[in-house]
C-alpha cells in the first residue's frame, strides 16, 4: 500500500541551512496505540478526561525524578547553535524541527505551572496554557525527533533533546496517547521475548537454516546455539538479526568468530531481543522489564559473559544503563567487560591472532561506515576513549581492502541519524524518515564519488532497515547497505575444521 | 478499514492488514494487489501459500532467509535470493507480500 505523496529531497554537495518554511511537518502524524498495546504497558488505554491535569502532574513527576530534564528545561538561552544540526530540520526546513523548536513546545508549557515568571506573567516569557492543539503539536514533532543527540553536541549546555522528546511521549503515554509503533512492540517482548514477536521455535528454524547454508558453502559446521545451559557466552542480539537482510549476514558473521575463536556461547529465547524501545518512550519501568529478561537468561543459562551483537540503542542502555537497571552482574567473570561488544570481541580475537581472514573476498566493495547514533554519542566501547568509532573500524579494515571515511563533520560524534532510529522506523512516518536521510544520504554519495566508495556498513539493526528503505528514494540501490560481521564473515577464513558427524542433518534420513 | 472481495467485507486495520487472519480468501489477495496496481502471477501465489503454510506452522511469517531458501529449493537457486523476491513485491516481501497473505505486520527493527 502506498504511503501519502511527497517528494525527496535532492542531495546536494553541502550540506546547506534551508531557509525557514513553517509548518511543512504539521501533517504528520503516526497511528496511535490501541487500547491493549497500552494496557500492556501499564498506560491507559485510551486518552483519558481529566488529560490536562494527568500530563501536567506526569511533567511535575518527572522535573522531580530527573533533575536533568529540569535543567533542560531552565538552561536554554536560545543560542541557536543547535538550529541547524538537526538532520530533520535540513531535510523538512520546519522551524519546529530545530532542536530548540522541538524543546520549546515543551518549554512554553513548563513555564506556564511550574515557574514564577510563567505563572504570573506568561506572556513575557513565552509560556502558554496546555491545550488539545499542544498536545497534537507534541504528538507529531516528538515523533519526528529520532533521539540521536547530535543537537547536543553543539549545544553549549549540553542539553539533551532525546530526553526531552523522551519526557514528552512519557507525558503522552500517562493520558493515553501512545505510538503504536513503539507500544505494540514494547508488549511483544514483555509476552513473546523480542520486538519480532518470533516464537522460540522460529527462531530454532532459522538458526538450524544457517547452519545449513553455512556448511553448505564452507564444509565447516559452524553451531548456532539456542538455549545452551552452560555455555560461556551468552550473545544478545536484535531479533532483526533472524528475520531481516542484511542483518543477518552480521549473525552469520558473529557465528564464525565465535567458532574460530573457539568460545562456547549461546543465544537465548528469553533474551532473544537486544533492543529496548523502554527508552524511546522513556519509560523507566518499562525499560527495566526489558532488561530484566537478559539478566534472567543470563542467570538460567549459567553464562559467564554477556555480549551484545550489532544493535545502536541496546549498546547505549546494555553500556550505560544495564547495570542499574538490571544489575549487580557479580555472577559473570570479572575478568571480562559487563557487557561486551561483539565489535569489542571479535578486535580482541583479531589482536590475539586467532582469526585468519582473506581480504580479497571482499574486494567487489568500497566500504564506508556509518557510525550509529546511540554508539556514537551515548556509549563508549573498549577502554579508551573514543574506542566506539575506532574499535568498528579497526574491524573493517581488517577484513576489506578499500575503505574510506565520509566526510569529518559527519561521522564520529558528529555522525547524522540514518533517519529513523528513536522508534520513526515505521511506515507512517516514511515521510520524516526519507527527509531526515537527506544529510547522511549527501555525506554517502559525495564518498561515493570522489573515493568510488560502494557499501556503507553499520552496527544498527535501525540504521539497516532504515537505509535499505531510503537508499532507492535517493536513486541508490537497497542492496549497499552492509552489517559490519557480514564483511568478517565474507572474509573470515574457516581453518577449525569440523568432524563429519556434526555436520546439519548427520545421520538424518534425506528426505528430499 | 475495510475492503471488499468475492462479494464480502473484509474488516482491515489502519496500514491495510487483514484483521481476522481466519477470514481470508485468495480474493482477498487479488484485491489487495489490485489496489497496489500488480496482477498476482503463479510466482507470486507460490509465496503467498508459502508464507500461510508457515504462518500456521511457526505463528510467524518466515525470516527473509527462510523464505528465499524455500523459494530456491521450490523455483530454483536463481530465484532464491531478495532481489527475486522485491520483483514479485516491490514493498518488500515480509510487509506487502505478508499482507496479501492475511498475515499480521511483521514489527520490529526491519
Amino acid at each position: 500500500m502506498a504511503g501519502a505523496e511527497f517528494e525527496t529531497p535532492e542531495l546536494s554537495e553541502y550540506i546547506e541551512v534551508p531557509e525557514l518554511v513553517e509548518g511543512t511537518m504539521e501533517h504528520i502524524t503516526c497511528f496511535v496505540a490501541k487500547p491493549e498495546h497500552q494496557e500492556d504497558l501499564g498506560f491507559p488505554g485510551e486518552k483519558v478526561e481529566n488529560w490536562k491535569e494527568v500530563a501536567i502532574d506526569k511533567m511535575g513527576d518527572l522535573l522531580s525524578r530527573y533533575r536533568s530534564f529540569q535543567v533542560f528545561m531552565d538552561a536554554c538561552v536560545k543560542c541557536g547553535s543547535c538550529t541547524d544540526k538537526c538532520h530533520y530540520f535540513l531535510g523538512t526546513q520546519d522551524p519546529k524541527n530545530m532542536p530548540v523548536g522541538r524543546q520549546d513546545l515543551l518549554r512554553k508549557v513548563y513555564r506556564r505551572y511550574f515557574t514564577f515568571a510563567g505563572k504570573y506573567f506568561p506572556k513575557l516569557v513565552g509560556a502558554v496554557d496546555l491545550s488539545e492543539e499542544i498536545i497534537d503539536d507534541w504528538y507529531s514533532y516528538f515523533h519526528q525527533c529520532s533521539q540521536c543527540r547530535r543537537c547536543s553536541v553543539f549545544c553549549p549546555y549540553g542539553i539533551d533533546t532525546a530526553e526531552i522528546s523522551m519526557a514528552a511521549r512519557e507525558i503522552l503515554d500517562s493520558i493515553g496517547v501512545g505510538q503504536k509503533y513503539c507500544n505494540e512492540i514494547i508488549g511483544k517482548v514483555h509476552k513473546i521475548g523480542n520486538n519480532l514477536g518470533l516464537p522460540g521455535p522460529a527462531i530454532a528454524d532459522t538458526l538450524e537454516g544457517l547452519e545449513e547454508d553455512v556448511y553448505e558453502e564452507d564444509e565447516v559446521a559452524v553451531k548456532y546455539p539456542l538455549d545452551v545451559k552452560g555455555a560461556d557466552i551468552l550473545l544478545v542480539t536484535p531479533s532483526a538479526d533472524f528475520f531481516a537482510e542484511p542483518h543477518v549476514d552480521g549473525l552469520i558473521g558473529y557465528g564464525k568468530v565465535f567458532h574460530e575463536a573457539g568460545v562456547s556461547w549461546t543465544l537465548s529465547t528469553k533474551a532473544s531481543e537486544a533492543g529496548n524501545f523502554g527508552m524511546f518512550i522513556g519509560s523507566y519501568e518499562n525499560m527495566r522489564r526489558v532488561s530484566l529478561r537478559i539478566r534472567e537468561a543470563a542467570l538460567e543459562l549459567g553464562v559467564k559473559r554477556i555480549v551484545f551483537g550489532e544493535c545502536g540503542h541496546a549498546w547505549r542502555i546494555a553500556y550505560s544503563f544495564l547495570n542499574t537497571l538490571a544489575g549487580p552482574f557479580d555472577f559473570l567473570d570479572p575478568d571480562y567487560p559487563v557487557p561486551q561488544h561483539i565489535c569489542e570481541f571479535t578486535l580482541n580475537e583479531i589482536e590475539k591472532g586467532t582469526l585468519e581472514f582473506d581480504k580479497s573476498e571482499n574486494d567487489d566493495m568500497s566500504i564506508t561506515f556509518h557510525d550509529s547514533c546511540n554508539v556514537a554519542r551515548a556509549s563508549r566501547m573498549g577502554d579508551t576513549p573514543g574506542g566506539q568509532f575506532e574499535i568498528p573500524r579497526k574491524v573493517i579494515k581488517a577484513v576489506v581492502n578499500n575503505y574510506h571515511d565520509m566526510e569529518w563533520d559527519t561521522i564520529h560524534e558528529r555522525t547524522f541519524c540514518c533517519g529513523g532510529g528513536g522508534g520513526l522506523l515505521t511506515d507512517d512516518l516514511m515521510e520524516v524518515r526519507v527527509k531526515g536521510a537527506k544529510p547522511r544520504m549527501s555525506a554517502f554519495k559525495n564518498v561515493m564519488e570522489e573515493k568510488g566508495v560502494t557499501h556503507l556498513a553499520a552496527i544498527c539493526a535501525i540504521c539497516k532497515s532504515q537505509f535499505t528503505k531510503v537508499l532507492p528514494y535517493y536513486g541508490m540501490d537497497m542492496f549497499q547497505i552492509v552489517s559490519v560481521h557480514q564483511l568478517v564473515s565474507n572474509a573470515i577464513v574457516l581453518n577449525r575444521k569440523t568432524p563429519p558427524e556434526e555436520a546439519p542433518g548427520y545421520g538424518e534420513d534425506d528426505d528430499e | 478499514m475495510a475492503i471488499e472481495a468475492n462479494g464480502k467485507t473484509f474488516e482491515t486495520d489502519e496500514e491495510g492488514y487483514l484483521t481476522n487472519l481466519g477470514e481470508w480468501e485468495p480474493a482477498v489477495a487479488e484485491v489487495m494487489a489490485a489496489e497496489d496496481d500488480l496482477e498476482l502471477t503463479s510466482e507470486h501465489w507460490e509465496i503467498i501459500n508459502f508464507l500461510r503454510e508457515y504462518y500456521e506452522e511457526y505463528q510467524i511469517a518466515p525470516a527473509v532467509r527462510v523464505l528465499t531458501k524455500a523459494v530456491g529449493k521450490k523455483l530454483g537457486k536463481e530465484k532464491g535470493n531478495s532481489k527475486y523476491l522485491y520483483a514479485l513485491f516491490p514493498y518488500g516481501p515480509g510487509k506487502q507480500a505478508c499482507r496479501f497473505a492475511g498475515l499480521p505486520k511483521p514489527t520490529g527493527c526491519i
